[in-house]
């Protein structure tokens, strides 16, 4: 009975700590946000929002394309490796190798994966800073994290259903198509979110790579045009590295109400990304799966 | 009476573990098979070297000769995924892909290259006639196939080995997670199946066996000991071993 009391207490003490941390967590989540939004409004300068020289709209323009250029790069790359070391590599001493360089690249710190850009990208390309340079260095960040995804993703796949597939005559290749890369899609989907927030926030990693400055025209759409906003080997500054720069060395007197307003706009880029990101993915699972199954998924987790 | 499947001086190794004994017996065409015996006999194992599913298992060893219809299945020429589409086999747990009904049959014949969607339908409607679910899930085909019950799963996974067309069916106890209605229905569905389909099942449900198989064989540590009708087996075995085991007095 006495026993039977105090867990029951330890139990409720641990349910109201978690709560409390949770709460916290929210609380500090829109306090930031809510302070970094009120500080854009406050400081807004009409003229800055825009697709004019003057105007954020090209740092805006440049993190979108810069992000997605380098997830149409990293996640066939990563989520390839990904399926390598889970399906393909024999354990060995070799494959611990590989996949402790992964997670020590997955771990390095940006601006070392920057100036390692800077070097290969720009340097041994006998360029200068362009945009290119920039997005292969994001792919570098990015590979690694969804390699460790795809490959979480498929080991902890229930075996059975690998067995299923065989069973009915598939070929490997077609289970992991048609099998486990559906059955893990929704992590897939989280994790080329972790990677692109990754993007839409680097600074570091871009500023000896895709440069300080952007020099475009909105009315010139044509790719191979160096003023097009799409040719990819202008320079380019995004919306991170934007503040960066403003924050330090510019001598614009406007310098920080822009450096506000482009921190409201990035994080309200990065809430408009993650929710649509979402959506999608539930959309893709339903699709998938099926609703019920998600909802009795969702009804499986009991107190 | 015509063997679909001969099995001669079969040996299998797991790394250095011999988890079969020299291995003889013929499988009937068109009958229906049981195997029985204690926990760790080698029962799933057996019924794993006839699809070849061992091959997957790193380590695994396997001598001696395993025919079907005359056709060495271990022979290199053999490709193992057409010898998979002439031998389906449902697992234990029910194990449906997490994609709808109508895709967890189509599935089969899709990966053998079937794109015609209304010979696909035609299939889909039959495998789940066959397998008896087709009223009851006729109406939500596009719905997750997680979203039905273990019994509904089940006969799901029949419905889904039966789509490929095979010749032989094995089950490895495929009842043994499910209520006795479920597994009433399973046991019917044996009966009609063993009409087209070679059946071989794995129970430790000895009434099961009495009650579907035609024949049965009694695994013990590898070995086979006894394998007769099953009248004979559970009535008048020849060896002792098999009589106690039969008779629930093994130990
Ligand atoms: N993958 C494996 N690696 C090594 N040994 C194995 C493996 N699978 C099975 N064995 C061994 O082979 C023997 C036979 O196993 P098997 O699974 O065929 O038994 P079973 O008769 O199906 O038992 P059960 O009734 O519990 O399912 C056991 O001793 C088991 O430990
Ligand atoms: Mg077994």
């Amino acid at each position: 009975m006495n026993r039977n009391k105090r867990a029951k207490i330890a139990d409720n003490i641990a349910t109201i700590f978690l709560y409390i941390i949770a709460i916290l967590v929210i609380v500090l989540l829109t306090s930031i946000t809510v302070y970094l939004v009120y500080r854009g409004i406050k400081s807004y300068i009409p003229k800055y929002m825009s697709f004019s020289p003057d105007g954020l709209g090209i740092q805006l323009f440049n993190t979108l394309y810069m992000v997605l250029l380098s997830i149409i790069i990293s996640a066939p790359l990563g989520i390839c490796a990904g399926i390598y070391m889970a399906e393909y590599a024999k354990p060995s001493k070799l494959t611990d190798i590989v996949r402790m360089s992964i997670e020590t690249l997955a771990s390095l710190p940006s601006i070392v994966v920057g100036i390692f850009g800077f070097l290969v990208f720009v340097m041994l390309t006998h360029s200068t800073w362009n945009m290119f340079a920039g997005v292969l260095t994001l792919s570098i960040l990015c590979v690694p994290l969804l390699t460790r995804v795809t490959e979480d993703g498929l080991n902890e796949i229930d075996q059975s259903m690998k067995e299923g597939s065989y069973a009915l005559g598939a070929t490997k290749w077609q289970t992991i198509v048609h099998v486990l890369l559906p059955a893990i899609l929704p992590r897939l989907v989280t994790g080329i979110i972790l990677a692109a927030g990754r993007g839409f926030g680097e600074a570091a990693a871009l500023i000896y790579t895709a440069g300080l400055t952007s020099d475009v025209s909105f009315s010139n759409w044509n790719p191979s045009s160096i003023t097009s906003p799409l040719n990819i080997f202008r320079t380019s500054d995004t919306l991170a590295v934007r503040i960066w720069y403003l924050k330090g060395f510019a001598i614009n007197p406007d310098k920080y109400q822009i450096a506000d307003m482009a921190a409201a706009m990035l994080i309200i880029l990065v809430f408009i990304f993650n929710i649509g990101a979402r959506i999608t993915g539930r959309v893709i699972e339903r699709k998938m799966i099926g609703s019920s199954a998600i909802k009795s998924k969702k009804k499986s987790k009991i107190n | 009476m015509s063997c679909k499947l001969l099995v001669e001086n079969l040996n299998l190794y797991y790394s250095d573990i011999q988890a079969l004994k020299d291995i003889n017996m013929g499988i009937d065409e068109k009958k229906i098979t049981a195997l029985i015996g204690p926990s760790g006999c080698g029962k799933s194992t057996f019924l794993k070297t006839i699809n070849r599913m061992n091959d997957l298992i790193p380590g695994v060893r396997i001598t001696g000769k395993m025919t079907l219809d005359g056709e060495d299945i271990y022979s290199s020429s053999n490709d193992v995924t057409l010898l998979r589409k002439r031998v389906g086999m449902v697992f234990q747990k029910p194990n449906p892909f997490p994609v709808s009904i109508y895709d967890n049959i189509a599935y089969g014949p899709r990966r053998h290259g079937l794109k015609n969607k209304g010979r696909l339908d035609e299939i889909v409607e039959k495998s789940l006639k066959d397998s008896a679910m087709w009223d009851e899930v006729k109406d939500k085909l596009k719905k997750s196939a997680l979203s039905l019950s273990g019994g509904q799963q089940q006969r799901l996974c029949i419905a889904r080995a039966l789509a490929v067309e095979p010749e032989v069916i094995l089950l490895d106890e495929p009842t043994s997670a499910l209520d006795p209605i479920s597994t009433f229905k399973i046991e019917d569905l044996m009966q009609t199946l063993k009409e087209t389909y070679t059946v071989i099942i794995v129970t430790h449900n000895m009434q099961q066996a009495t009650r579907v198989a035609d024949k049965t064989a009694f695994f013990l540590l590898g070995d086979l000991i006894e394998y007769d009708e099953t009248e004979v087996i559970f009535t008048n075995p020849q060896n002792p071993k098999t009589l106690e085991y039969v008779s629930g007095h093994f130990g």
